[in-house]
């Protein structure tokens, strides 16, 4: 409470929108996010910079970090981590966990897969079962949480520990369940788009961004508001454009070593995986920000009484969380199991919700609810999958794995600390 | 001013189990002014506020608004009747901003469903600038960036949004300084002036005599007294508040001495 915040801002009467007075739209705009970011909304910047900077580091260190090969690897092994990561936002918007989501994707892929070899059942089924399995059970973790009031910590840590034991029941004494081979489901993360639909997703993306920005600032326009700048909405644009344009480029490239006039089976093309990133990136993040519901998330995890005197709902809210959350893990479970082209007996248990919860938080979601968007869980998950992928270029030896997790961990305790830190600078 | 103050109540009487804690309380509250509710710490003022915001329901009496009875069993209903109390505590989401805050539960919708963030962003514009409220920047600035008297704003300015008949305001200047304290009683004056009936709950006389039309004291549960501003002083009101009763006006002596009447 600053005696400085509360200076008397001088304006004409008769127009109470002149905020921007004399000044030109961009100066204003600038001002205002030069405030937010001092004021501590940080946004994207630290991810970014990590990733630039991590990225950077190992492509010095390890000429082939920056291949096309590599980048595809990269890409697909970060799918898993992304995909739980934006589940995972939902709970930490309201301030809760879930830790159980990596055992939650390892039991409905399992679901999945049983039901696939054993049943002999269509490969979308299985999707469904998986699915409809990871609502219920998030259903059911959301209504102990609601309406018992059990902590989320408790419930998910029990969860955690009964789901490793049911995917174990379900799979066996064999180990592991191999998908079948021609299934559309391992080519997910193992087969790729024609190069045509890469550079046509591009298009897609960068026009609707481009035309829906220009329709906010319109629409702003109309409402004889202050509207956005279009310098930004272009700089914006073009960054998607350009960055979508490189990773397009790099993923037209074959890399394919054993190609040849004789052997032609070039691996080239979009993962198929980056489609379904695009696709849940864009319906979460239109829910977060453009719904009443996304806009009620928020509002509870920043304060629950105001909310309830706001006339929310706040345990209906609660326990949809969980559910999105469950959800995005079974789906999450279905591109790990697509990457290995099975299921394994201990598949999303380890680091799996780990990883992921770093990604969300290394991203700039809070650990403590309220702050938090879709475009955290897929920088955070990029750098996560870098880290990892990187150190395992660069540590090798016998130790090397558990010299992986103690880089890991060191990474999101850092990031925890961040996060708690600028709280810490937001409340005052 | 008509002649139906906008709520009335009659003889309400609320006990927690064996403790009274309101008997038989008159009070009105006029459209247009600010009614001041003022009383020493246990004297029943926030039980009142909370019986008229339907937190709790009351044992006895008679509840009326716009001079036609009415029941209020949960805030929902009370809120329904055009009742709004603003919390000491504020209840505002810090990481909202302050359109975001002013439309919470309340959100505007384009025909597609999608929230309708210009139409919400305009009307909140424009109900701070018919409160001539100058004190906050912009109306997308986050409201963990807000002072409390920006914040009191806030909270006010929503329930003018909201078109409220009656808001309670609770204590809205306790953690206020000077400055801030002087710019939420104007904002007071001006939501009186817009026809709401304002009943401010305080403890500072200052403000109370500054903004008051009406000042309504309670003692030990009971209405000492409700008087116009213009006819008493600070030294009556505060006797009042202690004794129960000032000269000519309050309770009977063997009333003010808590005895069973």
């Amino acid at each position: 409470m600053s005696a400085q915040a509360d200076e008397i801002v001088e304006q004409n009467d008769q127009d109470p929108a002149a905020e921007v007075e004399g000044l030109p739209a961009l100066t204003v705009y600038t001002r205002s996010y030069l405030a937010r970011v001092k004021g501590g909304q940080l946004g994207s910047i630290p991810a970014m910079t990590g990733l630039i900077v991590i990225s950077a580091v190992f492509a010095v260190v390890h000429p082939g970090f920056l291949s096309a090969y590599n980048i595809e690897a990269l890409v697909i092994q970060a799918a898993p981590i992304i995909i739980m990561a934006m589940g995972l936002i939902f709970v930490l918007l309201l301030g809760e966990i879930d830790l159980s989501a990596g055992t939650t994707g390892g039991l409905c892929a399992a679901i999945m897969a049983v039901l696939l070899l054993r049943r002999g059942a269509p490969w979308w089924l299985g999707v469904i079962a998986a699915l409809a399995s990871g609502v219920a059970i998030g259903l059911s973790m959301g209504w102990l949480r609601a309406r018992i009031g059990i902590p989320s910590f408790v419930i998910t840590l029990a969860t955690f520990l009964a789901f490793q034991g049911a995917t174990l029941i379900l799979i066996g004494g064999q180990g592991s369940v191999i998908l079948p081979g021609n299934s559309p489901l391992i080519g997910l993360e193992n087969s790729f788009s024609p190069l045509w639909a890469g550079w046509a997703l591009l298009a897609v993306a960068v026009a609707g961004y481009a035309a829906i920005k220009i329709n906010d600032a319109a629409g702003r326009r109309r409402a004889a508001l202050p509207p956005t700048p279009m310098a930004v909405i272009a700089v914006k644009v073009v960054t998607l454009a350009v960055l979508g344009a490189l990773f397009t480029y790099v993923m037209g490239i074959n890399r394919n070593l054993t190609s040849n006039a004789f052997f032609d089976n070039k691996a080239q093309g979009m993962p198929w995986v980056v489609l379904l990133l695009v696709l849940l990136f864009a319906v979460w993040h239109f829910v977060l920000s453009r719904t009443r519901y996304g806009r009620h998330l928020y509002a509870v995890g920043g304060n629950e009484e105001a909310s309830r005197r706001a006339g929310i709902v706040v345990s209906r809210i609660r326990i949809s969380v969980f559910a999105i959350c469950s959800a995005m893990a079974a789906v999450s479970g279905i591109a790990a199991a697509s990457l290995l082209q099975s299921v394994q007996s201990n598949a999303g248990a380890g680091n799996t919700l780990l990883l992921a919860v770093g990604a969300a938080v290394i991203g700039g979601t809070s650990l403590f609810g309220g702050h938090g968007r879709m475009i955290d869980a897929v920088l955070g998950g990029l750098v996560v999958a870098v880290i990892i992928n990187g150190m395992s270029d660069l540590i090798q030896g016998s130790n090397s794995a558990g010299y992986e997790y103690v880089v890991t961990g060191a990474v999101l305790l850092l990031a925890a600390g961040f996060d708690a830190v600028v709280r810490r600078g937001r409340a005052t | 001013m008509s002649d139906t103050p906008t709520l009335q109540l009659r003889g309400v009487d609320k006990s927690f189990g064996p403790v009274h804690v309101l008997s038989a309380v008159d009070f009105t509250a006029a459209a247009g002014e600010v009614t001041a509710l003022v009383g020493d710490n246990g004297a029943g003022k926030t039980t009142l506020v909370n019986c008229v915001g339907g937190i709790y329901q009351v044992d006895a009496g008679e509840f009326l608004v716009d001079g036609k009875p009415v029941t209020v069993h949960d805030p929902r209903n009370a809120a329904a009747l055009g009742i709004e109390i603003v919390y000491q505590d504020l209840a505002l989401c810090e990481n909202l901003n302050i359109v975001q805050n002013m439309f919470l539960g309340r959100e505007r919708r384009t025909r597609l469903g999608t929230l309708d963030e210009n139409t919400m962003e305009k009307l909140a514009r424009q109900t701070l600038a018919s409160l001539s409220v100058r004190t906050v920047r912009s109306v997308r600035q986050g409201v963990a960036s807000l002072s409390g008297g920006q914040r009191q704003t806030v909270a006010i300015a929503k329930s003018v949004l909201w078109k409220s008949k009656i808001v309670i305001l609770d204590e809205p200047t306790a953690a206020l300084g000077v400055a801030q304290t002087e710019q939420v009683l104007q904002l007071v004056r001006r939501l009186a002036e817009q026809g709401v009936a304002v009943i401010l709950v305080s403890h500072n006389m200052n403000d109370v005599l500054q903004v008051a039309d009406s000042i309504a004291v309670l003692y030990l549960g009971r209405l000492a007294a409700q008087v116009r501003r213009a006819d008493v002083n600070q030294t009556q009101v505060v006797e009042l508040i202690t004794a129960g009763r000032s000269g000519e006006l309050g309770l009977s002596p063997a009333e003010s001495t808590g005895a069973t009447v």
